[in-house]
């Protein structure tokens, strides 16, 4: 199956239910599969917006309501749906967003990129908040972590973003789709607005004027991003036993690095991966104490180095850091990778 | 083992649905496979190409370096990816649509010209079938049961009519010698 209709089905597996979007290359294939499959269904309500802004604020109507919502773009739209972000952020709504990111700024191009990596772990809009960022970097893991980003938007109420490239969402890969997760493990949405009939009146706004109540909200996010830190940081790990040598990428580039480092270790030389999978919360800690025991670190992304920030505060001056990118939408080889993982290596004399 | 494969050609020369059909044909032989299209601005007459690997382990990279084998279906096509083949490696040529022949001497060439033997068949459009059928015949890379299951499936909505007619171009091709 292709990336795109992969999240779209996990989507709908997962309950999901409502989709609004604006079309957008690379990421069509998503709302083509949702407007077939939710007309089909009698609850589904598939709406093409008039633009990404109504669309973003369409979710939030939903999610007010208590449905799992889903919204998907790619790199330019996700920026028109940041003020949203922000609002649902703010509201405490969950929400599932869908970014499959191009070449940019501006405009850019088509093609696979990873340069939203600041917007999207960064919080992206205005205001003091974070959203969850899940990273997969197979059509498998498209499936499950689409379908779990609704989980955890529903027991955090907060916005889960997906940030996958072009290149996941138009390649193709069998998939099986995990059972449904359990839809018990979210609590029960006593805070939507559904009608006031029979009971008190409730209201969700993001306004608070008295800044004393507005820093008590900030405080109150504030504890639940650090509960979101404690308990939801993923990452994988390849080949790390006996490595001198870690590369750090994510996505797409990680599948890059994982053939480049499959290539170095073919020629005997130390080199293991490590591949954060919430890029927020990012698994700095784990990285840390890995910056005890390695001396190297190479990052590689499709962007011009910006989650090598991370990375390097994470290793808190442990350790060198070499970084390699490639912006623009420029897919390298895994080959290209490894000359530069090998030759860095090598010149270090590990 | 790990096998990499660019198709290339003209949009509309079925150069996609080609690597589709393979990957899909390697998955119901169960094994591992990864399908990469070029994606962009792609019109009919512009150029498209896909990049399929099969293996028994898990796939790394969709992304090829140096692909084991390149199907190559326009002059374009041959221009671009004659370099990136594998020193050992094999091409696949459509002599109906290409006169240039690669320049290097490390590479093994099988030719085949799929748009005539297409013609033949009353359908210049399968001529991506041909092709695929003569690639398959000569890499044995996957069953051909489990083409005809991928045809079967892929262009189940098209009608009988359309899957006969590409089972038979898959034929042609995989007994032209």
């Amino acid at each position: 199956m292709r990336g795109n209709h992969i999240v779209a089905e996990a989507a709908i597996r997962a309950g999901c239910r409502f989709y609004f979007g604006y079309p957008i290359t690379p990421q069509n294939e998503i709302p083509e599969y949702m407007a077939e499959a939710l007309s089909k269904l009698k609850d589904g309500v598939f709406v093409q917006a008039e633009s990404e802004l109504a669309a973003i604020n369409m979710v939030i109507g939903g999610s007010m309501a208590g449905a799992r919502v889903m919204t998907s773009s790619s790199s330019p739209g996700i920026s028109l749906k940041q003020e949203g972000i922000s609002y649902l952020s703010a509201l405490e709504l969950p929400a599932v967003i869908v970014n499959m990111c191009r070449g940019g700024p501006g405009l850019g191009n088509i093609a696979p990129a990873q340069s939203d990596y600041f917007q999207a772990t960064r919080g992206g809009g205005h205001g003091d908040y974070r959203t969850i960022v899940l990273a997969p970097s197979s059509c498998q893991e498209l499936a499950k972590l689409t379908m779990e980003a609704f989980d955890l938007a529903d027991i955090y109420r907060t916005p889960v973003i997906i940030f996958a490239d072009g290149m996941l969402g138009q390649m193709m890969e069998p998939v099986e789709f995990p059972e449904n997760t359990n839809p018990k493990s979210s609590p029960p949405k006593d805070w939507t607005l559904t009608g006031a009939k029979g009971r008190p009146g409730r209201a969700i706004r993001s306004l608070i004027l008295d800044p004393v109540l507005e820093e008590e909200h900030n405080w109150k996010l504030m504890r639940k991003y650090e509960r979101i830190q404690k308990k939801e940081v993923r990452y994988e790990t390849f080949l790390l036993e006996d490595a001198k040598m870690v590369v750090v990428a994510f996505g797409t580039a990680a599948r890059i690095a994982r053939g480049a480092v499959k290539r170095v270790r073919e020629q005997g030389l130390k080199v293991g991966l490590f591949r954060p999978v919430t890029l927020w919360p990012f698994p700095g800690t784990v990285l840390g104490e890995l910056g005890k025991k390695v001396k190297l670190f190479f990052v590689f992304e499709m962007n011009m180095g910006q989650m090598v920030e991370d990375v390097r505060i994470a290793l808190g001056g442990d350790g060198d850091i070499h970084f390699y990118g490639r912006p623009g939408g420029i897919v390298p080889t895994p080959l290209e990778v490894s000359r530069i993982i090998s030759s860095q290596y090598l010149q270090k004399r590990l | 083992m790990l096998i990499k494969t660019i198709f290339s050609g003209f949009g509309g020369q079925g150069v996609l649905s080609m690597g589709y059909i393979f990957a899909y044909a390697a998955m119901v032989d169960g094994k591992n496979t990864t399908y990469l299209p070029s994606y962009g601005a792609e019109v009919r007459g512009g150029t498209a190409n896909c990049t399929v690997a099969i293996s028994d382990e898990e796939i790394a990279s969709p992304v090829a370096s140096s692909p084991e084998f390149v199907v190559v279906m326009n002059n374009p096509s041959l221009f671009r990816f004659q370099n990136v083949v594998h020193s050992g490696g094999i091409m696949f040529l459509n002599s109906s649509m290409i006169e240039a022949r690669p320049i290097r001497g490390d590479i093994e060439l099988f030719e085949i010209p799929a748009n005539d033997i297409a013609k033949g068949l009353g359908n210049e459009k399968v001529v991506n079938m041909v092709m695929l059928g003569f690639f398959i015949k000569k890499t044995g890379l996957v069953s051909r049961d489990g083409v005809e299951k991928a045809l079967g499936d892929a262009f189940s909505l098209k009608g009988k009519a359309i899957v006969t007619l590409n089972k038979k171009a898959f034929m042609e091709g995989h007994t032209f010698d």
